[in-house]
């Protein structure tokens, strides 16, 4: 890819980047949020057309219009959100757009072979006769490569693959993406996480700010330059933070039980539990393993199916969302669901939460305009929220990780007991990350108690005071940061171990 | 780094020019069809319909005619905005049509059989529709009833009830309802003058102001105030709403209990004004609330935009009245302004094409 270039409204994506991608390596692209990481793999992709620069693959220069194109050249892509047909067989999956027909009839026998062929040359078992929805996330990313290698295709992208597994089934790709490096398929890898491209990758390029900072041999460099070039100033991996001194309970949870919409059984049995102020506790766990149905329960935008909710003293148990969001904060899970109105202006999703405060506005029914755009400059400016054209920018058009700086602003300035922060730092690079977790950990020491929900391991190690273990909508363990370890912690998050929790 | 927008790059520049592309559309593609149905009539009927009431040569007449597409675009404009203002929440209020019946029914009940003040008929019309819209608010708030099913079912049950209780203020001899004029004068809306403003159109009352007050009144609402700020925001992303504390039920119901209060108004605005009088016999829904549909994207969803939409659609309807009858059979008139309207739901997409022609030029200068 050479000098592409790709203008949004009010924002350079991609400045003059160039991107060389040899046979057989893996190659990391390492960048913070609003780099122009995304951008750049789309336009490869053929998701966007770029202003400017040219594509070239083998020397020659080529056109990718739309992801046909792009299949077409052998570019093929594991995005963060599988794409799969959940009630599909593994290997319904992997045949589907390109499936071997036979007048009209399935030929599943010979697009078996050639699967089973290829699961043997890489090493990525799975049963393909498996359907999607009873095989864990690391089956299903092994499915998307099949989909991929069945494709015949030379250039990988994978799109931060590794945010949703396991560290063991972590390891287990790193080894797969060597393996296929080895065959002579080339690899683009995206991803925020030092420890893994130092681990993984052969080359690293840097993009900071939609410009292209440099590519460096993993060889000759480690995590702190790394990250150094990323956001252009040193960052500190490891947050310092003091002890805890938890005070009074803020939070108390009994016999919490929430049901599920998937499936009939309950998403969350029988937790219970006690946040204090002044401490950070982490619900940890495997996506889907019942964290988000547990916050909806807390946060009131599900019911409880029983158990009882206490906050500051007062039941909450059947509060509604809006009274409870006077002592409780919420950073949501999903931004673009919850968090934001999208095509909303930045000022009016700042004050999401407080619109009807009357400081908000005059006469009690009409906005406040000039107070809005003034508290929400106040907020852009103290949380360095970067955007196209400060307050009035339309939300969408933001980055990903700007438009989460702007929840946690509104959720963090807003009057509050209790900070409920749902993966605050996904899909963020480690300057965003650094800064929130330092946001979390002064909420704590100003005497809030924070729950924070993650499915990041060192983010969890790192930020929290305790650790309770979430495995299939029950609390299996508890544990102290300061004792155990990344594996240990695995294992209970596997459901390989587990204990009883009382609050 | 900012860019400033060029003048074609303004929303509301794009609006209009989507909208003046989508009336050209239709004018050409009703134009065709004349042709094909007699070439001879073609050029002079589209004329006709384009022209309205300027086919008369005496200014005065002109005003006159004036009048009577004014009087007959201010309920539209009312529907119109009743399906605006629903559709910013989210909500595809087509029972518009319903409510407009049921408060037509309302108004002109009070008026011919209890002999009531125009204000009151009003009144009544805009509860009744604010009642027919509820119904369809309550069964999408808590039985998650999709109000497009229920407003069409609504629609009907209206027609039919206005049908029965309107035969008991019958005239005689005709299948229409007495006229308000003569029964009880008090119930015709004021004209405060503005007739005479019209070569003496005794038809045009406060009720087109009024409509243009209200149609402004929506827009300050909506991006003003507080109710606005929900109501939008509830359109936009439900979930975002429900997250931050608003209460989704409440404004569900509040949204479509005011677009059946407008669309009631809107038909007060029309028959507390003499104009037309209600056919009982009649077995298919007005399209006046359909029409507002149009009229409502061809404003590009802006209650301001709207007033102009509305006043356009009902300029080329009546402008169907005056093609040539003995050249073209007596329906041309309804298909050709039916033609026109349908192109007007286009705004959207051409505003989208429009987009992507400005984002070429520009690639192709740099």
């Amino acid at each position: 890819m050479l000098h592409i270039t790709k203008l949004f409204p009010g924002i350079v994506a991609n400045d003059d980047i160039t991107l060389q991608l040899r046979r057989g390596e893996i190659h990391a692209l390492l960048g913070e949020n609003g780099a122009g990481k995304s951008t750049l793999m789309s336009v490869l992709f053929g998701l966007y057309q770029a202003e400017k620069g040219e594509i070239r693959k083998d020397g020659k220069p080529v056109k990718i219009m739309n992801p046909n194109d792009a299949n077409d050249l052998g570019i093929g892509m594991v995005h963060q959100h599988f794409k799969l047909v959940q009630c599909f067989t593994v290997l319904e999956n992997i045949i589907l757009g390109v499936e071997t027909t036979k007048g009209g009839f399935l030929q599943k026998d010979e697009a078996k072979k050639k699967v089973m062929a290829l699961s043997d040359k890489y090493g990525l078992s799975v049963n393909p006769d498996a359907k999607i929805e009873d095989i864990t996330v690391g089956m299903q990313q092994r499915t998307e490569i099949l989909k991929m290698l069945y494709r015949d295709n030379e250039i990988l992208i994978f799109d931060e693959p590794t945010a949703v597994l396991t560290p063991q089934e972590i390891e287990e790709l790193m080894a797969i993406m060597k393996n296929l490096a080895k065959e002579g398929k080339s690899i683009l890898f995206i991803s925020h996480k030092l420890n893994e491209i130092m681990e993984v990758a052969d080359r690293c390029s840097v993009l900071r700010r939609g410009k292209y900072i440099g590519t460096v041999d993993i060889k000759d460099t480690n995590e702190q330059d790394l990250s150094r070039m990323m956001v252009g100033r040193d960052v500190k991996l490891v947050v310092d933070k003091e002890p805890a001194k938890p005070g009074k309970p803020i939070l108390q949870v009994q016999g919490m039980t929430v049901a599920s919409k998937a499936h009939s059984n309950n998403a969350v049995k029988n937790v219970s539990f006690t946040v204090r102020e002044g401490e950070i506790v982490c619900i940890a766990g495997i996506d889907g393993n019942g964290q988000t149905e547990f916050v909806y329960g807390l946060t009131g935008l599900e019911p409880l199916v029983s158990g009882s909710l206490t906050l500051c003293g007062q039941d909450i148990t059947k509060s509604s969302i809006r009274s409870r969001s006077k002592l409780l904060s919420h950073i949501p899970e999903d931004r673009h669901k919850h968090g934001l109105v999208l095509d909303y202006s930045l000022e009016y999703n700042m004050v999401l939460q407080r619109y009807y405060d009357p400081k908000f506005l005059s006469g009690g029914v009409f906005l406040n305009r000039k107070a809005i755009r003034e508290y929400s400059n106040r907020l852009i400016q103290e949380f360095d929220v970067r955007s196209g054209e400060g307050s009035v920018t339309i939300t969408r058009s933001m980055s990903g990780g700007n438009q989460q700086k702007a929840i946690i602003a509104r959720e963090i300035d807003k009057d509050h007991q209790l900070l409920v922060a749902v993966q605050p730092t996904r899909g963020l690079d480690v300057g965003a990350i650094e800064y929130i977790h330092k946001a979390l950990i002064k909420e704590r020491d100003e005497g809030k108690a924070v729950l924070l929900v993650s499915l990041e391991l060192e983010e969890v190690m790192n930020v929290s005071d305790r650790i309770l273990v979430m495995y299939e909508g029950e609390l299996v363990g508890e544990l102290d940061p300061k004792t155990t370890t990344t594996e240990e912690l695995g294992l209970y998050m596997a459901g390989a171990k587990r204990e009883e929790v009382r609050a | 780094m900012r860019e400033r927008k060029s003048f074609i790059e303004l929303p509301f520049v794009q609006s209009i020019l989507a909208a003046l592309l989508c009336i050209l559309l239709g004018l050409l593609i009703g134009f065709l069809v004349l042709l094909a149905i007699n070439p001879a009539g073609a050029g002079e009927g589209i004329m006709a319909i384009v022209k309205n009431f300027l086919t008369y040569p005496s200014v005065p007449a002109q005003l006159k005619y004036l009048g009577n597409t004014l009087v007959k675009a201010s309920p539209l404009l009312m529907c119109a905005l009743s399906i605006n203002f629903c559709y910013k929440t989210g909500l595809f209020n087509i029972g518009c049509a319903g409510q407009y019946v049921v408060g037509a029914g309302a108004c002109l009940y009070a008026a011919l059989a209890f002999k009531m003040p125009w204000i009151v008929c009003l009144l009544l019309a805009v509860v009744v529709g604010g009642l027919w819209g509820c119904a369809v608010g309550l069964l999408k708030a808590y039985a998650n009833v999709n109000e497009v099913i229920s407003g069409i079912m609504l629609n009907w049950i209206g027609l039919y009830l206005v049908n029965m209780l309107l035969s008991l203020v019958k005239d005689s001899a005709s299948p229409y309802t007495q006229k308000v004029a003569s029964v009880n004068q008090g119930a015709i809306m004021p004209s405060l003058g503005l007739s005479n403003l019209f070569s003496n159109n005794k038809y045009v009352t406060i009720a087109v102001p009024l409509a243009i007050l209200i149609a402004i009144l929506i827009w300050v609402v909506l991006n003003k105030t507080k109710f606005g700020y929900e109501v939008q925001a509830t359109g936009f992303n439900k979930e975002a709403a429900r997250y931050a504390g608003m209460n989704e039920k409440r404004n569900i119901i509040l949204t479509l209990v005011i677009g059946g209060a407008l669309a009631g108004a809107g038909a007060a605005f029309l028959y507390l004004t003499g104009y037309e009088e209600w056919s009982v016999t009649q077995s298919s829904v007005p399209a006046m609330g359909f029409n507002g549909i149009a009229a409502t994207f061809l404003g590009a969803l802006n209650p301001i935009g709207t007033i102009f939409s509305s006043f356009f659609i009902q300029h080329i309807t009546s402008g169907g009245a005056y093609l040539d009858k003995s050249v073209y059979p007596s329906q041309i008139a309804d298909l050709i302004t039916s033609i026109i309207i349908y192109l007007c739901g286009f705004v959207l997409f051409f505003k989208l094409a429009l987009n992507k022609s400005i984002s070429k030029r520009k690639e192709k200068k740099s």
